[in-house]
């Protein structure tokens, strides 16, 4: 399911995700189409812009909160040209913040980087794109303060979408080492063992916040 | 007047055709609104007479019409009237108005004071001045005429019988023309000067070309915000979309070509096409950044804050959305300012802070750095300080050497409830 205004990046995008073995039911144009093509396909994911006709604001990123209204477990990723926190928070405010991504459009560009990122989401993870991690990285405030620099490290890397066995291989250690440091992440967040992928995302959005 | 050509000039026939014309209007207004008077105060008793007292009410305002036109007759200046522009089209919305405004009872006043008063000078005037010097001038031609070259009478006064003392008259009586083209000239010009304070005073021109003047300025400030936000739109929909299928198209290339120079190639033109993409990306967000438009100066200057090298704290609350210009030049102060901080102050944190109170935006940029900041040394202040003070605003620096630095700026400007997002 694709919603994108630009003929151009639509067939760019169409391209890109079949050849990738995924099937496209519907691309559409506009928000409106958006919202009545989800309700005909029931689809596994909604790949969004956030601007959209017919005002070309934030139309496509408001259609994607008011689908997760009625369908809380509706995966979506929003593609933005622009990376901001407000847009990012708005999104993964929507529903317990599970099964959402995104990412910056230059990101397609970056063919399987892209296409993990979409599965991840599809899968029910949270996928914030780098851009706005490293931005927030900047503010160090309360209670991200209590954090070491490596859980932070290992925060905003679980803010990006990764996987503990990714994390791992990216920082150079072990996995369990990568799951000790999640478990001290979420006791300094106040962050009670409940169900692990939930509390991640709940990890993912106090980060944001901050 | 004093110049020496006066009388030569058109300046004298001029004012007769004035003062001569304000007493046939002044006559037919009289006429008209004696009548109308008359008639609604007779009909008054059976209620249909009472729309029509308000054309009397109304009737200053055709009066004062004509009367500002035939001020060109002997005023250059432009006469404008005070009437306000009625809030929407239609008769009705147009009679309150004018019955509200304080021009329209003036107009009356004047209407009433013409057609009782003026008109009548205004012909006292003129028949005095030119009758008497053009009977004096006359004299010996009705000497010879009517008189049969015996005796005529000057001013049906004085009994002349002699040609010399006929003639001597008319040389009388034509210094006196030129003397009565000064009374005539001064007589106009009063009238005007008179009517001009009672319906189109100078004052009020002043005021409605200043008011004019802060309003076109106001709408070249709207029409840069318009033109930044069609480039950013051009920018975005253009470029930018294009730029992203170019890196799609090269990283689904990068997938199928077999590793070798050719994959290097590809690899490099990847990598270039992202780094102008990015590049792009921070370009159009300095020329109209999209939060700003989405969701306002609060979500925009966090954002600010977001992309700051020096950490800032933000504490800006407001209960809705100021007017586009002043939103953007808000925005950019606080950027600039950021920038500066960042650039220059080696500061280690930054406070940004706001509010709205009493009809005006204030926001306050703070640092903990050295100072010593000079808008005059070309820091990028100075521009921003005339965008704030065409919306009336005003930009003040505290920054003494050794710091901290304080940047205030603040606007006039009512806040729009934001709207409903949800929709």
């Amino acid at each position: 399911m694709l919603a994108e205004d630009s003929v151009l990046l639509r067939e760019g995008l169409i391209g890109l995700l079949s050849r990738c073995g995924n099937e496209v039911v519907a691309a559409v144009g506009d928000a409106e189409a958006l919202v009545a093509a989800v309700e005909e396909h029931a689809p596994d994911i909604v790949v969004t812009d956030v601007r959209m006709p017919p005002g070309f604001q934030d139309e496509g990123l408001h259609a994607a909160v008011r689908l997760r209204e009625t369908r809380p477990t509706l995966p979506v990723l929003v593609l933005s040209q622009y990376v901001q926190r407000t847009y990012a928070s708005e999104l993964l405010d929507s529903g317990d913040g599970s099964g959402v991504g995104y990412l910056l459009k230059d990101r397609v560009g970056q063919v399987e980087a892209f296409v993990d990122a979409l599965h991840e989401v599809a899968d029910g993870g949270t996928v914030v794109d780098p851009e706005v991690v490293r931005q927030l990285l900047r503010r160090r405030r309360d209670p991200l303060e209590r954090l070491t620099p490596r859980e932070r490290e290992v925060l905003a890397l679980i803010a990006e979408g990764k996987s503990n066995g990714a994390i791992a291989k990216e920082l150079v250690v072990s996995e369990a080492a990568i799951g000790k440091h999640i478990s001290s992440i979420l006791t300094k967040l106040d962050l009670p063992p409940t169900d692990e992928t939930h509390r991640r995302v709940l990890a993912v959005l106090t980060y944001l916040r901050s | 007047m004093s110049h020496p050509g006066f009388l030569l000039s058109v300046w004298p026939w001029r004012s007769v055709a004035y003062l001569l014309t304000g007493a046939v209007t002044g006559a037919a207004a009289l006429v008209v609104i004696v009548t109308v008077t008359a008639v609604s105060g007779a009909l008054a008793i059976v209620l249909v007479g009472l729309p029509l007292l308000v054309v009397v009410a109304l009737s200053g305002i055709p009066v004062a019409w004509v009367e500002r036109r035939r001020l060109r007759l002997i005023d250059r200046d432009p006469a404008v009237g005070q009437h306000q522009e009625p809030a929407a089209p239609g008769l009705w919305p147009w009679l309150t108005t004018r019955l509200r405004e304080q021009a329209t009872w003036r107009e009356l006043g004047h209407a009433l004071l013409f057609a009782g008063l003026l008109w009548p000078i205004d012909a006292l005037v003129v028949t005095v001045a030119l009758l008497f010097p053009v009977s004096m001038v006359a004299t010996p031609l009705m000497m010879a005429t009517v008189g049969d070259g015996h005796e005529t009478k000057v001013l049906k006064q004085w009994t002349i019988t002699t040609w010399p003392t006929a003639f001597g008259v008319a040389v009388l009586g034509l210094l006196l023309m030129g003397l009565c083209c000064y009374v005539l000239g001064i007589a106009a010009g009063a009238r005007a000067e008179l009517t001009r304070l009672l319906i189109a005073s100078r004052e009020g021109e002043l005021d409605a070309k200043v008011v004019e003047l802060a309003r076109s300025r106001f709408r070249l400030v709207d029409a840069f915000e318009a033109e930044r936000r069609r480039i950013e739109r051009d920018l975005h929909d253009g470029a930018q979309q294009r730029l992203v299928a170019l890196t799609m198209a090269l990283g689904l290339a990068r997938l199928d070509a077999p590793p070798g120079p050719l994959a290097d190639q590809l690899a490099k033109a990847h990598e270039e096409a992202g780094k102008a993409l990015a590049e792009l990306r921070e370009l159009i967000h300095g020329i109209h950044p999209k939060i700003l438009a989405d969701y306002g100066l609060e979500a925009a200057v966090a954002d600010a804050a977001d992309r700051s090298v020096v950490p800032v704290d933000v504490d800006l609350e407001l209960p809705g959305r100021p007017p586009q210009a002043v939103e953007s030049a808000a925005y950019f102060v606080v950027c600039e300012a950021l920038a500066n901080v960042a650039k220059h102050s080696g500061a280690d944190r930054a406070q940004v802070s706001g509010g709205h109170r009493d009809g005006r935006l204030f926001l306050q940029v703070r640092d903990d750095g050295r100072g010593g900041a000079e808008p005059s040394a070309g820091s990028g202040l100075t521009g921003l300080g005339d965008r704030v003070s065409v919306l009336d605003g005003r930009l003040a620096l505290s920054s003494p050497p050794g710091g901290p630095t304080l940047l205030l700026v603040e606007f006039p400007c009512e806040l729009t409830k934001a709207a409903d997002r949800s929709v």
